[in-house]
């Protein structure tokens, strides 16, 4: 019947887009192991068909993600550079256009700025001392306090309960209400700090060059290194391996691990000193900016340098956004450049010039908004396109509830990360750890104390009624060397004739391969 | 003038279009702007919502992450591994042999060596009915396939057949149906299907129900068997230990034994897997269990090896992935069906020799039966939550689980996975063991490494321990 007939004019699964099966694909598959191991190729099939299936899975699901990035589109004929931020704020939405503000504090100095993990928070440090923290979309003003002291750096802890100030001597932890909690005394002249989210670590780099690292959750130092490169205020995070990269005066960025004593990487950027670096949040691109006027843009993986840039002012702050927009600032502007490794870029996407020297950026993340501080307060202007626009709500949700995120702290603690994990390889603990008998042969010599596969000498039993004279027990360790002697010579040989055996094979097989017949081949043997 | 559209941000699905006179230029903009509304739940009484994004980036060390979780995952395991839950006390006698009740999950017979049967209700942890089935030691009991009733047999050379339900009030037990043998029988099982059950002493005994006598005598030159046991789905094969140190194969149709195994020391017990027709394993004297495939005898399958004495007794689980195994020190083991080694010991400074071992049908829960009079109930799977669970719980259990499997490899978390407390003796024991086993090892190596290359045969551990097949 007709109904029977029909049949399926798209058989099979749905297909997939290739980058988004691309963007969720680990590793490639494993080498499959040798003959005999049945039950681990049979574990090893299952387990890539599982994880096939999960990738393909999760591709398919990027379909039903609720919302799309922002955008900026000009005129042919016009640059979006020149688009002012209020021009934009009126174009929008009432929400949106109250994301673009200005808070004029110019009494206490120029202000560091940090928006907390779920992008909800925002917290201003400015040089005399003042420190506020802000729930800044609904304006709410959480804490603001007069540390009475200069404010080097602030930093949100892993979440809006807790922050961290450097001040002038020593580190501060206060509460979201200004309640002042700790005072680390062993963390002193601290200028930079990075808080590394999933292993709750909180990195400082200090005036007198010590790179230390603070387990804020158990609270105590995790490393304290000197780095003997001088004073260090460039610090930036790898997000994707949890690696500090330290800039410094002689033009060289290293890579620092809390595992190491010395630094893992260290690469000569710049001509002149280092002013800012940023890393993107997949760990694959470091953007630097020197003394020397020129942005460059490295491949962290591989170490090589991408594209190099000439800023006719240098850029004294770099901020990359979650979608790949970088946002270097000099001076009292700021230009926002989108595409920095993929395309050769000849102009800003966006430029905005703010009251006074900017001294701290941060791009908000999950929304297209970028925090700038400066000697006249804050500014946070708006970027469209720059926010990822899909959160994930077991990770960092900005709308969470109280309960919510009690209960996301707990989780997060009970899988913080040792820090012995750290590595420039994040996925290290997923290999086979295939050490060469050698290695393992050291380890197991460094462990016992001595060398479990060393011959011992041989000594001779002492025998009685004169059997033991000097010649007697001569000749009888003689026979013992000469034993194993022909014993090595035995194996040496063997192996000899093995080789000569799989070189003669290989070769006949090749010669009967190519069936060349040479005048010589009836002297062969 | 030119005209101006601007175009209002379209994050919801009615777009705005306002047409409205300004300055220069015409430009597409959006700023993302979330509704709360989309992310917020309406009422107190809602769940929360959760949009999920699984992007790799937004979620950064995978491994090390998943690697931790293991390692909870682990430690909590160890944590929560309480696997002891009730001791039934009541017989007066150490326990010799156990049934389960195959319709109902919570009954269990047992019987004594001073000649007691007692049916327990493991709900309520007690004793529902003793009678006097014999005197002597009661060598084998086994449910009838309906449920109705159970066979036992004894020391006193008979067999008897009990109603299930407990007399009225002021009847005295009488059993259904007796049979007076010629020699004592040392075990008893039933068919699965039909009203047929054999018995094992001096020779292997078919027996109709209604007859006295048995339908059908399979002997092989040996004088005592230990036990016998039915295929529980090649229903008409029997399989039985004897105490030449073989395992003889029975097939009920025929009038002869189809084959036996002698291995290098006696079996005390066999049980077959009911999932897999072919396969049994059989409890050994020298501290192993074997596990063969009955279509190939001339080598075991598997060697099971970690007891440190003479295991008396094996059953599997309803699933047939694994059994467990009683001993004569003083432990129970769980094997897998095909692990070498086990993966759990159960003891307590109470029990002594473990004579018999039930897992029962629901595959949760182990029965052992010991010398001391007592019946212990255990958790099969030790650190198992029992009762109902929420789905959020079972989720949350299976995840564990699945990254429990997929670490299970790396040092730290296999020493934890591994680690238990063995009694003082049995540690000793082990390690013992060991030496003599490798100091073995060692001495046969060097005999091959002076003699003649092919004098000194290597031979497998699985086919060091038959010594002949016998068709």
């Amino acid at each position: 019947s007709m109904a029977a007939s029909k049949s399926d004019p798209f058989p099979g699964p749905a297909p997939i887009p290739k980058e988004r099966v691309q963007k969720f694909k680990r590793k490639d598959k494993a080498k499959k192991p040798r003959h005999q191991h049945f039950k681990l190729r049979d574990m090893m099939k299952r387990s890539d068909e599982a994880s096939e299936m999960s990738q393909k899975q999760a591709a398919r699901f990027d379909l039903l993600l609720p919302e799309d990035a922002g955008f900026l589109e000009g005129d042919e004929d016009e640059d979006t550079c020149t688009i002012s931020q209020e021009d934009i704020a009126e174009a929008v939405d009432i929400t949106s256009g109250a994301k673009y503000f200005n808070l004029k504090l110019s009494q206490f100095g120029p202000y560091r700025v940090d928006y907390s993990k779920t992008g909800r928070h925002l917290l201003l440090g400015g040089r005399r001392g003042h420190v506020a923290c802000i729930d800044w979309q609904s304006k709410h003003l959480m804490c603001e306090i007069n540390v009475m002291e200069s404010v080097n750096d602030v930093k949100w802890l892993h979440s809006e309960a807790m922050y961290a100030v450097a001040q002038k001597k020593w580190l501060y932890i206060y509460d979201s209400n200004g309640i002042e909690l700790h005072c680390i005394r062993k963390f002193n002249d601290v200028l930079r700090m990075q808080f590394l989210p999933y292993h709750f670590l909180l990195a400082t780099a200090s005036a007198t060059s010590f790179l230390q690292y603070l387990d804020v959750s158990v609270g105590k130092e995790v490393a304290a290194f000197c780095t003997k490169t001088g004073r260090l205020d460039v610090m930036c995070q790898n997000p994707h391996n949890a690696i500090i990269h330290l800039g410094h005066p002689n033009g060289t960025v290293t890579l620092w691990s809390p595992n190491q004593k010395e630094a893992l990487v260290k690469m000569l950027c710049h001509q002149g000193g280092v002013r800012s670096v940023t890393v993107d949040k997949t760990g694959m691109y470091m953007v630097t900016s020197g003394l020397d006027k020129k942005l460059k843009v490295y491949d962290i993986r591989a170490f090589k340098p991408l594209k190099s840039y000439f800023l006719p002012a240098g850029a004294s702050c770099l901020s990359l956004s979650q979608r790949g927009l970088l946002s270097a600032a000099t001076g009292d502007v700021v230009q926002v450049y989108r595409d920095v490794w993929s395309a050769p870029v000849t102009k800003p996407y966006m430029a905005h010039r703010v009251r006074g020297s900017v001294w701290g950026l941060h791009f908000c993340p999950f929304e297209d908004v970028l925090g700038v501080g400066h000697g006249d307060g804050f500014t946070s202007m708006l970027v469209p396109g720059a926010g990822e626009p899909n959160f994930d709500g077991l990770d960092a949700n900005p709308y969470r509830s109280a309960k919510q995120r009690q209960e996301w702290e707990v989780k997060a603690l009970l899988e913080k990360i040792q820090p012995e994990l750290i590595s420039l390889d994040p996925t290290e603990l997923g290999y086979v750890d295939r050490a060469t008998f050698e290695q393992r042969h050291r380890d197991r010599v460094q462990a016992l104390g001595y060398d479990p596969l060393a011959k011992e000498k041989f000594v001779p039993k002492y025998k009685k009624k004169g059997r033991s004279s000097a010649g007697a027990v001569e000749r009888r360790k003689k026979q013992v060397a000469h034993e194993d002697q022909r014993d090595e010579i035995r194996k040496t040989v063997e192996d000899k004739m093995k080789m000569e055996k799989e070189i003669k094979e290989r070769a006949q097989k090749k010669a009967a391969l190519s069936n060349q017949k040479s005048a010589l081949d009836r002297f062969k043997k | 003038m030119t005209s101006i559209h601007r175009h209002y941000n379209v994050s919801s699905a009615n777009a705005l279009h306002v047409y409205a006179f300004s300055v220069h230029f015409q430009m597409k903009v959006k700023v993302l702007s979330r509704n709360p509304d989309d992310y917020v739940r309406e009422t107190k009484l809602d769940i929360q919502r959760v949009p999920r994004n699984y992007d790799p980036s937004l979620h950064p060390f995978e491994v090390s992450r998943e690697y931790t979780r293991a390692l909870n995952a682990t430690k909590l395991e160890r944590v929560f591994a309480k696997p002891f839950l009730a001791s039934l006390d009541g017989h007066r006698d150490g326990v010799n042999c156990m049934a389960k009740h195959t319709k109902s999950l919570s009954t269990l017979l047992s019987g004594s060596c001073d000649g007691e049967v007692k049916m327990w209700n493991l709900t309520k942890h007690d004793c529902v009915r003793t009678l006097q089935a014999h005197e002597g030691f009661v060598r084998g009991i086994v449910v009838r396939y309906c449920g109705t009733s159970f066979f036992t047999v004894g020391d006193d050379k008979t067999i008897k057949q009990w109603k299930m339900e407990a007399p009225g009030y002021g009847e005295a037990e009488e059993p259904l149906n007796t049979i007076l043998g010629k020699t004592v029988f040392t075990g008893l099982d039933h068919h699965q299907k039909e009203a047929v059950f054999a018995t094992c002493g001096q020779q292997v005994d078919i027996w109709d129900e209604q007859r006295s006598s048995p339908i059908r005598s399979f002997t092989w030159g040996v004088d005592s068997f230990s036990s016998v046991r039915f295929n529980p789905v090649e229903t008409e094969l029997l399989a039985s230990c004897a105490s030449d140190r073989s395992i003889v194969l029975y097939d009920m149709r025929e009038s002869a034994p189809l084959k036996k195994v002698i291995m290098t020391m006696r079996s005390n017990t066999l049980c077959w897997n009911p999932m897999e027709a072919y396969h049994f394993t059989c409890a050994n004297e020298d501290y192993n269990l074997y596990t063969y495939d009955m279509r190939n005898l001339d080598r075991p399958f598997m060697v099971h090896m970690d007891h440190v004495s003479a295991v008396l007794d094996v059953d599997y689980s309803p699933t047939g992935k694994e059994f467990v195994s009683a001993s004569f020190d003083k432990t129970i083991r769980i094997f897998q069906k095909d692990g070498g080694h086990s993966r759990e010991v159960y003891h307590t400074k109470r029990m002594q020799h473990v004579i018999c071992v039930k897992w029962s049908a629901d595959n949760k829960y182990i029965l052992s039966g010991s010398d001391e009079m007592n019946i212990r109930l255990w958790k099969a799977n030790a650190a198992e939550k029992l009762g109902v669970l929420a789905p959020r719980e079972k989720q949350a259990i299976n995840y564990n689980q699945k990254l429990k499997e997929k670490f299970q490899h790396h040092p730290q978390i296999r020493r934890i996975t591994h680690h238990r407390h063995l009694p003082k003796n049995i540690y000793h024991q082990t390690k013992e063991l060991r030496i003599m086993k490798e100091a073995r090892k060692r001495k046969e190596r060097n005999v091959r490494k002076h003699s003649r290359p092919g004098t000194v045969p290597v031979v497998s551990e699985k086919e060091k321990h038959v010594v002949t097949v016998v068709k």
